[in-house]
C-alpha cells in the first residue's frame, strides 16, 4: 500500500480548476498527491472532469487555475513533449503508417538515441508485453490486444516515471481485459512506475488500484484504497456508484457516536454507522450492501432491527443467489447469498424479516 | 430618301408575295450572330421589319459564330443542322463553301436587285468572294491608340505601330498571323503589291516575323474582338488592332481617349452563308428572308447602328445618321475617301492555302 | 476511391451484392455435404433433382443480371458520352479515307509512280485523276480533299479549288466531237444505258465502265435519271482510253468495234497539259508524292505532326525546326501543371489543416469561402485577375502607391506564365482542398498527442506524424488538380499571352479555326496517353490505393 501521508509528492494537483468557456468548471479545485511508485485510477462517470485531469498532466490542456507539479517541479508552463510522461491512449494511436518497430523506436529517435541502443530498447520493451515477434508489421494488422500491447509498450520504451492511461482497455472484449488489467498491473509494479489510469469501469478500478479517486461534477469525491472504498463510502455518490449497493431513504433519529437511528420514510426505525449525518433531524441516505443483508435470524445479532420483506424475484447467478425483495417502499432492495449446500432459496411472493450489523448499514449524506 | 425607301419597300414586297404563296415556308428560323452591339445592328435593320411584315414568323438569334464553322461541321456529321443562316467572315465562309458545309447561291436569283435595277452580281461585285457567301458589310482590322499616351505627334503611319523609340509602350496585335504578316511586311519594304507574293516564301516568312520580332517584347496578344478596346481604355497598350466598329463604340460611344490610325487598314467582309442541307421549307422561309435581309435599303440602314461598310454599292449613299447618338456615320465607315487613303486587300485565296503553314511557324515563333 | 485496403469490420458493415455471392456459395457448400446421394456419386442435386451447380449459378444470374439492370443507366450514359466519343477521338486521329475515297483511280494509278524519282507521273495518273476530279467536282468534294492535303502541302486547297472550276472545261470534248461524228448514236444516253448493261462491253471497256457506275450513282443521288441525261466529255475520254488501250476487243456492240477501229486516227488531247494550264503545280512531283503519301485509309500523318514530325513523299523526317511547336508545348503544358500542383498543395495544405480542426459548424462556414468560387462563371473569375494582374491593375497600383516600385517598371503579371499560374491555382485550390479536408479530418488528433507525450516537438510530430497520413489526400488532390489543369484552355487562353498557353489551346484551335480534327484528335490522344502514363506512374510509386477522397 502506498504512504499517502508523504510530503514529497511525485505528482501534486493544487487547486487546480479548469474551465473551458469561462462559465462553468469542468474541474473544481482538484487537491492530490500521489507518491513515486503508485497505482491510481481516476474512475467516474462521463462528464466528471477525470480525462481533463489526466489531459492537464500530459499538458494537452492547460489548467485555469492553480498549479501542477511532477516532482516537486511545477510543470504548467512546459510543453507536453518536455514532461516526459508516458501515455496510453483510449484508441492507442499508434501510428498507422508506421510499423511496429517504428513506432517503438519513434520516442527513441526524437531523443536523439543512437541505433544500435534504440533497437535494444525496441527489442526490450517488445518482449516486456510478448510481442517480440511483431516488430515488422503495421499497426492494422495487429488485434486490439495486440494493438494494446503495442500502445504500452511505445509508452513504457522510453522509459518514463510517470505512465498515464486514458481508458486503455475500453476497446477489448471482457476476457481480454481482465487478462490486461492483470497484466498492465503487474508491469507497472515490475517496473516501479508511477501510473495514473482513467476509467469509468468500477471494477477495472477496485482490481488494478493503489488507490481509487472517484471524481463528480469536477470534485474527486474520495479518494482511497479499492477496500476502503467499497466498504467505507464517505457518502451516498461513491456508496451507488462502486458496487452494487442498496439505498433505502429516511431521517435521523438519534446520533451518537456509533450509532444513528434512522427512522424510514414507513415508519421503521433502524441502527446504522454515522458517517456523513451532522445532526438529528437530517435527511440520510442508507447504504448497505446486498452481501451484508441477512434473512436468516441465527446469523444476526441479538436485538438487531429486523425489517418485513417481500420476495418479488429470484435469480440464480450460479455462484451466488440475487433475490430481489422489496422493503420499506424500495422495491429494488436486492439481497446476495453465496451458493451453499445449505443455503435456502427463497420464492417470489415469500414473506420474510431482514437485518444486518450496524457497521454494515451507513447513514450518509441525502 | 424616303420615298426610295417606301418603293424599295413596295418593290420587294410584291416580289415577295407571290413566292410566299407558292411554297410551304417554315415560320421558324435560327439566325447565328456574333453577338454584342453587331448583332443588335442585325436585329435592329433586319429582323425587326422583317417580322413586322410576318408576325407569324419567330427568328432565334444564335451567338455562336466564332466557332460557327466547327458547330456547322459537327451538325453536319450528326446530320441535325438546327442554324438557318450564319454570320461569318469571309475566310470561315470559304471554308465552309470548301466543306460543303455551305449553300451555294444565285446572287441574281436569290438576292434583290438595286433599287435602280443594277443586278446584284453587279451590285455585290467583287465582295461575293465565295459562291456560298452573301456579304453584308466591309469592315476592317485596324489601329487605334490612345490620344493621351503618344505625346505631340500623334501616329498616322501604320509603321508607327513598329517605332518603339517614337511610340514607347505596348502594342496590341491579335495571336493570329494574318495582318500582321502582312503589315510587317509593309514597313520592311515591301510593296503593297507584292506583299504577298513575298508572304508565300519562307524567306518572306522570315522576313515578317523578324520585323514583328523587334517590338515582339512590347506586344500584348488578343484573341477576341473585345481585348483590345479594354486593353486601351485600361491604359494598357498605347495602340492596338482590332475592328473598326469596336474603335468606334470606344471612341464615340464611350468617349475614351482613344483615336483611330486608318493607315493600311486590312479590308475584310462578314456575311451570310446558308447551311447545307436545308429542308425545303426552311430554306424557302431562309430565302425569302434573305432576299428581305440584304436589300440595299437594309443593309445601308445597319450602318445606323454601327460603323460597318454596307457591301452593296449602291447602299453606299443611303447611310445616314446613328441612330443613337445622331451623328453622320459616313465619316467612320472604312471606306470612306478620307479614311480608305492607304488600304489593304486581304487576299483569301492566299490564306486559305498559306493559313496552316504560317499558322504553325507564327506559333511556333510566339512560344519562343 | 475508398481505401480498400483498410481490414477491420468497417468494411462488412454493409450487405453488398458480393456478400450475396459468398452467401450463396456458402449455401451452396453447406448443401453440397446434406445433398441426396452425398458427393461420391455423380453430380450433386437440388431438392428438385436439378444439379446444384445449375441451380446455383441460376441464382447468381438472377442476381448478377439484377445488378447490372441497375448499374445500366450509368453504363449506357458513360458509354454514350464518354467511351463513344473517346473511341471516336482515337478513331479520327489515325483515319485518312477521304482521299482513296475521292480519287479512287488515281490512288490505284499511283502505285507505280516512283515519288523518289524526281518527274510527275504519267498520263494514266493524269487521266485517272481527271475521272476523279470531275466526279468530286460534281459532289463538291474536292475542295474538301484540298482542305486536307493543304494540312500536308502548303497550296494543294487552291491547287483543288482551281482545278476544280476548269475541270469541267478541258478541251477534252474533242474526244466527244470525234467519236459522235462516227455515229450521232453516241450522243444519245439510252445507247450508253445499253452498252453497260452488256458484261462483254464492260469487260472490254473496264475504266468506262467504272466510270459510268460512279456517273449513274451521281445521278441517282441527284434524283436524275441517266437515261436523259446528256453524256458528259469524261465519258467520251474513258471511252477513247479504253479503246486505245484494249482495242475494245470482246466488245458485244458493233459500235464499239466501229469506234475502235477509228480510234487510230483520232486527235488527242494530253490531259497533263490540261491540268497543267489549270495550275502548273500539276507538274510538282512533291503534290503527287503528298497524294500518294497520304493514300492509304489510315495514316500516322497526324501523330506524327504532333510530335513535330511529318510524312513527306521521302519518308519520315523532322518539321522544320520553325515549326516545331507541339513537344514545346506537351513539356510546358506538363511542367505548368506540376507548378499548378505544386502551388495548390502549398496553398491548400494549411487551409485544410484549419479547416479539418475547426469546430464543424465553423467549419462548414469556412467551407463556403473554399466553395464559392465553383460558383462564379469561370470567365469573370479569370477576368477579374485580368484585372488584378494586369500593368494598370489593382496589385501594380497598390506598389506603386506604396513605393515599391516605380511607376515606369510596373510588374509584368499577366500574360505570361506566372499569370496563368496565379489564376489556375485559384481555380483549382478547391479541388486540393477538399479532397485534403476529408482525409485530415479521418486523422485523429490523438496522433499528434500521442506523438507530442512520445517527446515530439510540434514540427516532427507534425512531420513525422500527421503529414505521412495526409499524404493520400494529397495524392488525391494532386491527381486531380494536375489532370484538370492538364487540360484547361479557357483561363491559359485569357491570361497566358503566349508562354502560358497550354497544349489544349492549339487542340481547340485545330477544332475550331483550323479545322484539322484529325490533328486535334491525335494531340488530344497523346495527352489522355500522358495523363494514363503519369497515373500509372504514380500507381507504381505511391500505390493507387494510397488516394483517398475521404
Amino acid at each position: 500500500m502506498a504512504d499517502t501521508s508523504s510530503n514529497d509528492a511525485f505528482v501534486e494537483f493544487e487547486r487546480v480548476q479548469k474551465s473551458y468557456d469561462g462559465e462553468t468548471l469542468v474541474v473544481k479545485d482538484l487537491n492530490l498527491k500521489m507518491p513515486k511508485g503508485e497505482f491510481l485510477t481516476m474512475l467516474g462517470p462521463s462528464g466528471s472532469g477525470k480525462t481533463t485531469c489526466l489531459m492537464m498532466l500530459a499538458g494537452f490542456e492547460t489548467a485555469t487555475h492553480g498549479e501542477i507539479k511532477l516532482d516537486g517541479r511545477p510543470i504548467n508552463n512546459i510543453p507536453p513533449h518536455k514532461r516526459g510522461i508516458g501515455m496510453v491512449f483510449q484508441n492507442y494511436a499508434l501510428f498507422p503508417h508506421m510499423t511496429i518497430n517504428e513506432n517503438l523506436s519513434f520516442p527513441l529517435e526524437v531523443r536523439k538515441i543512437g541505433k544500435s541502443d534504440r533497437e535494444a530498447k525496441v527489442k526490450r520493451a517488445l518482449d516486456m508485453v510478448e510481442m517480440g515477434d511483431f516488430g515488422g508489421r503495421r499497426p492494422a494488422q495487429l488485434s486490439g490486444g495486440q494493438q494494446q500491447r503495442i500502445a504500452l509498450a511505445r509508452a513504457l520504451v522510453f522509459e518514463p516515471e510517470l505512465v498515464l492511461m486514458d481508458e486503455p482497455l475500453g476497446a477489448l472484449d471482457k476476457q481480454l481485459r481482465e487478462k490486461m488489467q492483470f497484466e498492465i498491473t503487474d508491469l507497472a509494479h515490475r517496473l516501479g512506475i508511477t501510473v495514473v489510469y482513467v476509467t469509468h469501469d468500477q471494477t477495472e478500478a477496485l482490481t488494478m488500484s493503489d488507490r481509487v479517486a472517484v471524481f463528480d461534477d469536477g470534485r474527486i469525491q474520495q479518494i482511497a484504497p479499492p477496500d476502503e472504498l467499497y466498504e467505507s463510502p464517505q457518502n451516498s455518490f461513491v456508496a451507488q456508484f462502486i458496487g452494487e449497493n442498496n439505498t433505502l431513504e429516511g431521517t435521523v433519529k438519534e446520533l451518537s457516536e456509533n450509532l444513528a437511528l434512522v427512522e424510514l420514510d414507513d415508519g421503521e426505525v433502524i441502527d446504522c454507522m454515522p458517517v456523513n449525518v451532522n445532526k438529528v433531524g437530517d435527511r440520510t441516505k442508507v447504504s448497505i450492501r446486498p452481501e451484508r443483508v441477512e434473512f436468516q435470524k441465527d446469523r444476526l445479532q441479538e436485538g438487531a432491527h429486523l425489517l418485513k420483506a417481500t420476495v418479488k424475484e429470484f435469480i440464480y447467478m450460479g455462484d451466488v443467489f440475487r433475490t430481489r425483495l422489496s422493503v420499506a417502499g424500495n422495491d429494488d432492495f436486492i439481497i446476495k447469498s453465496r451458493n451453499a449446500p445449505d443455503q435456502v432459496r427463497l420464492k417470489p411472493g415469500e414473506q420474510i424479516e431482514i437485518g444486518w450489523l450496524p457497521q454494515d448499514c451507513r447513514a450518509l449524506d441525502a | 430618301m424616303k420615298t426610295k425607301f417606301i418603293a424599295a419597300l413596295a418593290a420587294s414586297t410584291a416580289l415577295l408575295a407571290p413566292m410566299a404563296m407558292a411554297e410551304e415556308m417554315a415560320n421558324d428560323m435560327t439566325l447565328v450572330s456574333w453577338g454584342g452591339a453587331y448583332q443588335k445592328s442585325q436585329v435592329n435593320a433586319y429582323s425587326a421589319p422583317y417580322m413586322e411584315m410576318h408576325p407569324d414568323v419567330k427568328v432565334v438569334w444564335d451567338e455562336s459564330s466564332n466557332e460557327a464553322v466547327a458547330k456547322l461541321r459537327a451538325m453536319n456529321e450528326a446530320g441535325n443542322v438546327t442554324w438557318d443562316l450564319v454570320d461569318v467572315v469571309a475566310a470561315d465562309a470559304i471554308r465552309l463553301c470548301d466543306e460543303g458545309l455551305a449553300m451555294e447561291i444565285d446572287p441574281d436569283k436569290d438576292l434583290a436587285a438595286a433599287p435602280d435595277g443594277t443586278s446584284a452580281a453587279d451590285d455585290f461585285g467583287d465582295l461575293l468572294v465565295s459562291d456560298c457567301f452573301i456579304p453584308q458589310i466591309v469592315y476592317s482590322t485596324t489601329f487605334g491608340y490612345r490620344t493621351d499616351l503618344v505625346g505631340d505627334t500623334p501616329p498616322d503611319d501604320i509603321c508607327d505601330v513598329f517605332d518603339l523609340e517614337a511610340y514607347p509602350g505596348k502594342r496590341a496585335l491579335e495571336k493570329r498571323p494574318i495582318n500582321n504578316m502582312e503589315w510587317a511586311l509593309l514597313c520592311d519594304g515591301v510593296a503593297k503589291d507584292e506583299v504577298y507574293d513575298v508572304l508565300a516564301t519562307p524567306e518572306g516568312q522570315e522576313k515578317a516575323l523578324a520585323k514583328l520580332g523587334t517590338i515582339k517584347d512590347n506586344v500584348i496578344w488578343w484573341s477576341a474582338g473585345a481585348d483590345t478596346p479594354q486593353l486601351l481604355a485600361d491604359g494598357e497598350v498605347v495602340m492596338g488592332s482590332t475592328y473598326n466598329g469596336r474603335l468606334f463604340s470606344v471612341i464615340e460611344e464611350q468617349k475614351q481617349p482613344v483615336a483611330m490610325l486608318w493607315d493600311a487598314q486590312v479590308f475584310d467582309l462578314d456575311g451570310w452563308i446558308i447551311p447545307a442541307g436545308l429542308p425545303a421549307d426552311r430554306l424557302a422561309r431562309v430565302k425569302d428572308f434573305l432576299m428581305f435581309a440584304t436589300d440595299t435599303q437594309r443593309l445601308a440602314d445597319q450602318a445606323k447602328y454601327i460603323s460597318y461598310g454596307p457591301a452593296r454599292a449602291s447602299s453606299a449613299p443611303l447611310v445616314g445618321q446613328h441612330a443613337d447618338l445622331g451623328i453622320e456615320m459616313a465619316p467612320h465607315m472604312p471606306t470612306d475617301p478620307n479614311n480608305a487613303k492607304n488600304t489593304f486587300l486581304y487576299n483569301y485565296e492566299f490564306w486559305a492555302d498559306y493559313r496552316d503553314d504560317i499558322d504553325a511557324k507564327f506559333q511556333a515563333w510566339l512560344a519562343k | 476511391m475508398s481505401d480498400l485496403k483498410s481490414t477491420g469490420p468497417q468494411t462488412a458493415d454493409a450487405p453488398t451484392p458480393e456478400d450475396a455471392l459468398h452467401e450463396a456459395a456458402a449455401y451452396a457448400a453447406r448443401e453440397q455435404v446434406h445433398a441426396p446421394g452425398g458427393p461420391a456419386d455423380g453430380p450433386v442435386l437440388a431438392a428438385d433433382g436439378t444439379p446444384l451447380k445449375r441451380s446455383l449459378n441460376r441464382a447468381l444470374r438472377r442476381q448478377k443480371m439484377r445488378a447490372l439492370a441497375l448499374i445500366a443507366p450509368l453504363l449506357i450514359f458513360v458509354l454514350l458520352t464518354f467511351i463513344a466519343p473517346i473511341a471516336d477521338m482515337l478513331f479520327r486521329s489515325v483515319e485518312n479515307q477521304i482521299v482513296s475515297e475521292t480519287l479512287p483511280e488515281t490512288v490505284v494509278a499511283l502505285a507505280d509512280w516512283d515519288s523518289e524519282a524526281g518527274a510527275p507521273p504519267a498520263e494514266p495518273v493524269f487521266a485517272a485523276l481527271y475521272v476523279d476530279l470531275f466526279f468530286a467536282e460534281a459532289q463538291k468534294l474536292h475542295t474538301r480533299l484540298g482542305t486536307r492535303l493543304n494540312y500536308e502541302k502548303t497550296g494543294v486547297s487552291s491547287l483543288f479549288r482551281k482545278t476544280g472550276r476548269r475541270v469541267g472545261r478541258f478541251d477534252t470534248d474533242t474526244y466527244t466531237d470525234q467519236i459522235t461524228a462516227l455515229d450521232p448514236g453516241w450522243a444519245e444516253p439510252a445507247t450508253w444505258v445499253a452498252m453497260m448493261q452488256n458484261n462483254g462491253n464492260r469487260a472490254a471497256l473496264p475504266l468506262t465502265a467504272r466510270a459510268w457506275d460512279r456517273w449513274t450513282a451521281y445521278l441517282a443521288s441527284e434524283g436524275d435519271d441517266p437515261a436523259k441525261e446528256d453524256i458528259e466529255d469524261v465519258l467520251f475520254t474513258t471511252l477513247y482510253l479504253d479503246l486505245v488501250a484494249t482495242g475494245g476487243s470482246g466488245a458485244a456492240d458493233a459500235r464499239i468495234a466501229q469506234a475502235a477501229a477509228a480510234v487510230g486516227g483520232f486527235e488527242t488531247v494530253t490531259l497533263s497539259e490540261q491540268f497543267a494550264a489549270a495550275d502548273k503545280d500539276w507538274l510538282d512531283p512533291e503534290v503527287w508524292g503528298t497524294i500518294k503519301a497520304f493514300a492509304p485509309n489510315y495514316t500516322a500523318g497526324y501523330f506524327l505532326n504532333s510530335v513535330d514530325m511529318q510524312k513527306t513523299p521521302h519518308g519520315i523526317e523532322a518539321r522544320p525546326e520553325n515549326q516545331q511547336i507541339y513537344m514545346m508545348l506537351f513539356k510546358r503544358t506538363i511542367f505548368m501543371s506540376i507548378m499548378i500542383t505544386l502551388s495548390c498543395i502549398l496553398l491548400g495544405y494549411p487551409v485544410a489543416w484549419i479547416l479539418a480542426n475547426l469546430p464543424t459548424r465553423t467549419a462548414n462556414l469556412l467551407m463556403i469561402l473554399v466553395l464559392l468560387p465553383f460558383w462564379t462563371s469561370l470567365l469573370v473569375r479569370t477576368s477579374a485577375w485580368k484585372v488584378m494582374l494586369q500593368q494598370q491593375g489593382v496589385i501594380n497600383d497598390t506598389l506603386v502607391w506604396l513605393g515599391i516600385v516605380a511607376d515606369d517598371s510596373r510588374l509584368v503579371m499577366i500574360n505570361n506564365q506566372f499569370g496563368t499560374i496565379v489564376a489556375m491555382t485559384h481555380i483549382l485550390l478547391p479541388f486540393m482542398i477538399l479532397p485534403l479536408y476529408s482525409v485530415m479530418q479521418t486523422i485523429q488528433p490523438t496522433y499528434l498527442r500521442a506523438a507530442k507525450s512520445l517527446g515530439a516537438t510540434n514540427w516532427t510530430a507534425f512531420w513525422r506524424v500527421y503529414f505521412p497520413q495526409s499524404v493520400p489526400g494529397i495524392g488525391a488532390g494532386s491527381i486531380l488538380v494536375f489532370i484538370l489543369s492538364i487540360g484547361y484552355y479557357i483561363t491559359p487562353e485569357i491570361v497566358g499571352g503566349t508562354t502560358g498557353t497550354f497544349i489544349s489551346n492549339r487542340i481547340a484551335y485545330h477544332i475550331s479555326s483550323s479545322l484539322n480534327w484529325g490533328l486535334a484528335a491525335a494531340l488530344g490522344s497523346i495527352l489522355l496517353a500522358v495523363v494514363m502514363l503519369l497515373y500509372w506512374v504514380y500507381d507504381k510509386i505511391v500505390g493507387i490505393d494510397n488516394v483517398k477522397l475521404g
